[in-house]
């Protein structure tokens, strides 16, 4: 036991090793937090190691394996600022730098002094701790994401300390964008984050808010991520959400959003980078009339893989959602896609629409796809659609004879899939920085093709 | 302008065009008529270049051309343009972004600069001011939840922009009523000029009252069976294809 190998390590062996890493989180810098929250933490990392970590046997994980993780001893992470956590910042953030409202949390903690907060009146935005020792978030959090739910959700909550704190009062309307910028890297050693965020915004609320998940460094580290968000009746919310980090990163999150009625939540999420990303999207329509967008991107190369694990749920009546995902894969990259759509009893006239493309651009690039219903109302309309292939040659033959040459049509179509879901980015900033990513990684893939 | 010889042309190892003649000259609107699988649109697509047809023998030139040698997209650029039967949705793409594309494309291979988003708005709309349509199609993805006859209207949306030389329509009225028949067959005929030839395919006499032709082909089984003028269409619509079809009646 003693001797063994960093690949052949268990994931018994890791759960263990992270009990022992929370027993001394929980002894050290952690202790000074509210006994709630400690009881919290407690609580989870119980659950954590009564669950372990999923396999492929878990139905919900057959397709994506943790091993990686699970077979890397991580350390806790630093919040160390350097010149390199700047830059990053300066990179993906939008707006004028004098009036811009943008929070960074390095490695999971609030730094104040790399953000950029004049803060309108009835909007907060900060450190979870700080929230967490004021009461802010007492009744909510670990309300929303549920432990149960997922492994990592309860490891996340089991080392919850810090991460963004977002509060929109009744009847505000936030004129720019929130921007949540989540900065990692690992050490020597590998590292682990695990930033918690919640975000509330009260009846009549509205707000767009972007979350950048962003790595520097070569260093293999872990962003274990949750976000909580509550929207109030007739509350309208924007989320978007940047998944950039550094190529030899892993990368797990649970978003888990619950809304009041008549509240509209759009979310758009985009994945560019890591190396292996399960990111859990849980939507919960809970008052009449709410409605809720979920869109989202994967463009991926080289041995990436990213799951994407969606779950709408319908739990109130006359509630209509739009579900698109779509994925472009180059080289060995898989994509994986699983949408949930739940319709509770009662949950009467729910419009459901969810559609999946995924466009394969070398042979070894592999994409699937699971719609999964669950209705248990009578009066509902749910439909899904996907979609699986290379370029389609019938597009290819209409675009040629129209003059554009055969990589020309490629590029084009091929940014078409990215293209539909940057088309719902409606800050428009966001939206260029977003559009040259995507631009620059189909040109990759060109210069690869043509070479 | 364009002279086809004798073209036999297979898809899937069965031969659908027999060897074709026809010659179509500068500013003419030849109709080719004829009933379903007879090959007409095998002719429109083989002009287009799609790859899914082979062809054995025979020779197609325009404008001194070989034209079959060409890739689709040399004989968009040297003005050659088929509006399809069946057009292509490509998702995420709008029309105004497809089209400025396309123009670049053709505009690249000629030494011309490339048109910027901003001045292509200015083209686009003087473009829609020749054929009186409004802007309506352009902000959506091309052909994207379009109904047939949006789909059929962006075709000639394209071919108002791109100018061809030669225009191939495929089959552009199927599927429309009256009112839509007329609005598409009213831009086609703005776009008639001097320097622009046409080959209208058509299954239906009734977009020769609209789109009026120099010249009428009847194809049946891959041949052209009979040439003629305007009236011909008339006299189709009379007594069907089927009097065409025995050899003993022709001529």
């Amino acid at each position: 036991m003693t001797a063994m190998a960093p690949q052949t390590r268990r994931a018994e062996d890791a759960v263990a090793q992270l009990v022992a890493d929370h027993e001394a989180f929980a002894a050290n810098g952690a202790a000074g937090a509210p006994p709630w929250v400690q009881e919290l933490r407690a609580g989870a990392i119980r659950q954590f190691a009564e669950a372990g970590f999923p396999t492929t046997k878990d139905e919900e994980w057959r397709f994506t394996s943790v091993e990686p993780i699970t077979r890397t001893r991580f350390a806790v992470a630093s919040a160390t600022v350097s010149a390199a956590v700047r830059r990053a910042v300066d990179e993906v953030a939008v707006g004028e730098p004098g009036t811009r409202l943008v929070a960074v949390y390095v490695n999971g903690r609030f730094v104040s002094e790399l953000s950029s907060l004049a803060l309108p009146a009835g909007v907060t935005v900060g450190s979870l701790a700080t929230a967490a020792a004021g009461d802010q978030v007492h009744q909510h959090l670990g309300q929303i994401a549920d432990s149960r739910a997922n492994p990592f959700t309860a490891l996340n909550t089991a080392f919850v300390q810090d991460g963004a704190f977002v509060h929109v009062a009744r009847n505000v309307a936030v004129d720019r964008p929130i921007q949540l910028v989540f900065v990692s890297f690992g050490g020597p050693e590998p590292t682990v984050s695990h930033p918690r965020n919640f975000y509330r915004f009260d009846d009549g609320a509205q707000a767009s808010v972007i979350e950048q998940f962003v790595g520097v460094g070569d260093g293999p580290y872990w962003t274990n991520a949750v976000t909580e968000t509550v929207l109030g009746e007739n509350a309208v919310v924007d989320a978007y959400r940047v998944q950039r980090e550094c190529d030899n990163a892993f990368h797990t999150a649970t978003s888990q959003s619950r809304q009041g009625r008549s509240s509209v939540y759009t979310s758009v999420t985009f994945a560019f980078g890591s190396r292996l990303t399960r990111y859990d999207l849980n939507a919960t329509l809970d008052g009449e009339g709410a409605e809720c967008t979920i869109n989202g991107l994967s463009v991926l190369r080289d041995e990436q893989h990213v799951d994407f694990h969606t779950t709408l749920e319908h739990a109130k009546p006359h509630c209509p959602s739009w579900e698109v995902f779509n994925g472009v894969y180059d080289d060995c990259s898989r994509g994986v896609f699983s949408g949930r759509i739940i319709v509770r009893p009662g949950a009467q006239r729910t419009d459901s629409k969810q559609t999946n493309n995924n466009l394969l651009l070398s042979e070894d690039a592999r994409a699937d796809s699971q719609p999964q219903l669950e209705i248990y109302a009578d009066d509902v309309k749910c439909t899904h659609g996907a979609t699986l292939g290379p370029i389609d040659p019938k597009a290819m033959f209409y675009l040629r004879s129209r003059g554009l040459d055969e990589e020309a049509a490629r590029n084009l179509l091929t940014f078409g899939f990215g293209a539909e879901i940057l088309n719902s980015v409606s800050v428009e900033e966001l939206r260029t920085q977003l559009d040259g990513i995507v631009h620059a990684r189909l040109d990759e893939s060109a210069r690869k093709r043509s070479s | 302008m364009l002279e086809i010889k004798n073209l036999h042309a297979s898809a899937e190892g069965t031969e659908i065009l027999h060897g074709i003649n026809l010659s179509v000259g500068k500013g003419e609107v030849h109709a080719i008529m004829g009933p379903n699988g007879s090959g007409k649109s095998t002719l429109a697509q083989v002009l287009a270049g799609h790859p899914g047809f082979e062809v054995t023998q025979g020779t197609v030139t325009y404008e001194g051309q070989d034209l079959l040698e060409m890739d689709p997209e040399d004989r968009a650029r040297a003005g050659v343009f088929m509006a399809f039967q069946y057009p292509v949705e490509i998702r995420g793409i709008t029309n105004a972004y497809f089209l400025r594309s396309a123009v670049n494309a053709i505009r690249k291979t000629q030494g011309l600069p490339e048109y910027d988003p901003i001045d292509f708005l200015d083209v686009l709309a003087q473009k829609l001011r020749t054929i009186g349509w409004d802007d309506s199609l352009m902000s959506r993805a091309v052909n994207e939840g379009f109904s047939g006859g949006e789909k059929k209207r962006n075709e000639i949306l394209q071919m108002a922009v791109l100018e061809p030389t030669l225009a191939v329509l495929d089959e552009t009225d199927s599927g429309l009523d009256i009112d839509a028949l007329k609005t598409v067959a009213d831009a086609v005929n703005k776009l008639r000029g001097p320097e622009r030839s046409m080959v209208v395919v058509t299954h239906y006499q009734r977009l020769l009252n609209y789109i009026v032709p120099d010249y009428v082909h009847v194809l049946a089984d891959g041949r052209i069976v009979r040439s003629g003028g305007k009236d011909l269409a008339l006299e189709l619509e009379d007594k069907g294809y089927d009097w065409l079809r025995e050899p003993a009646v022709v001529r």
